[in-house]
């Protein structure tokens, strides 16, 4: 049985390096994984009223796609779509009217949703199934002597119903960076968040929230910080000039996710890592670690 | 003490009150105003009102103030307030109804207004932020 995908907007976009670094190492873990057909936008952030159902309709539309590829469930690595749509079909779960009405208003569709898709996150699925020991056993490059901040933000935590690991001091990401053959370090603001969507109208917060977070990341003497969040990656890396001007003090970082972490420590190749498109290149510190 | 007690149960009878409550899903006066929320909210340097305040002064039905907040805007729906809080009010769907009350007033009065960007800026920018910029600040 192929594990369903679903790589979400961001990754087929300015995140293409966390979408490639995904595939490919899944594959060395061998789990055969298979892209959703025709998925389409979760739409970002799940709404929060009570009465709203026109945001739902986006991740039921997905999970529908999920059961006319039948399966019971899927993958996602962006943190943002796996918030999205887990508490969409939370939502719909729990509301037999609502989903009513988006079934009726999706009348087109063959397929009715029946509340009967399970959303994963990747970080979820390599714990749960793979486990982190047969990644361990795969690692053909361990990362020694790399020390790593790991960064949740907010989507992987909170709210509790959709956490998979404790809300306020989660460790999953520790536990793959220890996978790798890497050093995780106590990372104070590792959910705190990071402004999120302020990067488009409020610049002013992100550069306050980056110089923050970052700098607890480097109090820590860390070599980066990793992330899983295609949003939180570009707040914390491209806005680091803003931080600077903020405070002279700032230290540049690389930004990474934890997929192009795994890619490295499973050989998956150059291509798969994509350090093209960072703004603070990785490659001098990992260089520096005799990883590059 | 009578005074506040009266004013109280005055304006938990006013619509807005009651459909703050009815789209956040709230009760409001459940809050003792233990200050937890504003404590650890991450964007509170910036706000004019803290959500502990903002809780407050939706529960007096303080809709013209509420609704003029710098707060209602800078708030992130980043969920700390709503995790930590002892009495298990979800502030950030307080706040998302003050929102959503401002931004479906009839005026298409956009919190964000995008065509005012520059094309490069927008074009920097990731969809993911676009998007949720646009879903959080537009009507
Ligand atoms: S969260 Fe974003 S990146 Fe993920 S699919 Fe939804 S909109 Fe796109
Ligand atoms: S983008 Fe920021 S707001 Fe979002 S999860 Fe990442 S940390 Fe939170
Ligand atoms: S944490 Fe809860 S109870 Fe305390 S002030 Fe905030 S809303 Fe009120
Ligand atoms: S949800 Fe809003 S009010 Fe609550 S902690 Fe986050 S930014 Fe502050």
């Amino acid at each position: 049985m192929k594990l369903i995908y679903y790589p979400g907007c961001t990754l087929k976009n300015s995140a293409r390096n966390f979408d490639t670094s995904t595939v490919t190492s899944m594959a060395k873990l061998d789990v055969e994984i298979e892209e959703l057909e025709r998925w389409n936008c979760c739409g970002t952030v799940h709404a929060l009223g009570s009465d709203n159902v026109m945001n739902r309709v986006a991740p039921v539309t997905n999970l529908i796609r999920v059961k006319e590829a039948k399966a019971t469930e899927f993958m996602t690595s962006c943190a943002m779509c796996y918030n999205t749509l887990k508490r969409a079909n939370n939502d719909v779960k729990a509301h037999a009217n609502k989903l009513n009405t988006i079934n009726e208003f999706l009348n087109l569709e063959e397929t009715k949703y029946e509340g009967d898709v399970e959303v994963r996150h990747l970080l979820e699925y390599l714990r749960d199934r793979v486990g982190f020991d047969k990644l361990a056993a795969k690692v053909k490059k361990p990362l020694k002597d790399l020390r790593v901040a790991c960064y949740y933000g907010c989507l992987l935590v909170r709210p509790k119903e959709v956490a998979f690991d404790d809300v306020e001091n989660p460790m999953i990401m520790e536990n793959l960076i220890t996978a790798l053959g890497a050093t995780p370090v106590n990372f104070p603001l590792k959910t705190e968040c990071c402004g999120a969507y302020h990067s488009v109208g409020s610049p002013e917060i992100i550069a306050d929230r980056t110089d923050k977070i970052m700098s607890s990341a480097s109090e820590q003497r860390v070599d980066m910080v990793v992330v899983s969040c295609p949003l939180c990656a570009y707040n914390l890396d491209f806005k680091q000039d803003d931080a600077r001007r903020l405070n002279p003090d700032f230290q540049h970082m690389p930004v990474l996710y934890f997929t192009q972490l795994m890619a490295l420590a499973l050989e998956c190749g150059e291509e798969a890592l994509g350090f093209d498109l960072h703004h603070i290149d990785p490659l001098p510190t990992l260089a520096a670690r005799g990883l590059a | 003490m009578n005074n506040t007690t009266l004013r109280l149960s005055t304006s938990m009878g006013s619509a807005f009150v009651a459909k703050v409550e009815k789209v956040s899903g709230q009760k409001l006066l459940a809050c003792y105003q233990c200050g937890k929320c504003s404590a650890g909210c991450p964007m509170a340097a910036h706000m004019d009102i803290l959500p502990n305040q903002i809780i407050r002064m939706a529960q007096m039905g303080m809709q013209k103030q509420l609704l003029a907040s710098k707060t209602i805007w800078v708030c992130v729906s980043c969920l700390t307030c709503n995790s930590r809080c002892p009495k298990n009010i979800h502030i950030a769907e307080v706040i998302e109804s003050l929102r959503q009350t401002a931004l479906n007033n009839g005026q298409r009065d956009d919190r964000l207004k995008i065509w005012e960007m520059t094309p490069e800026a927008r074009s920097d920018l990731p969809p993911i932020a676009m998007i949720s910029a646009m879903r959080k600040l537009t009507s």
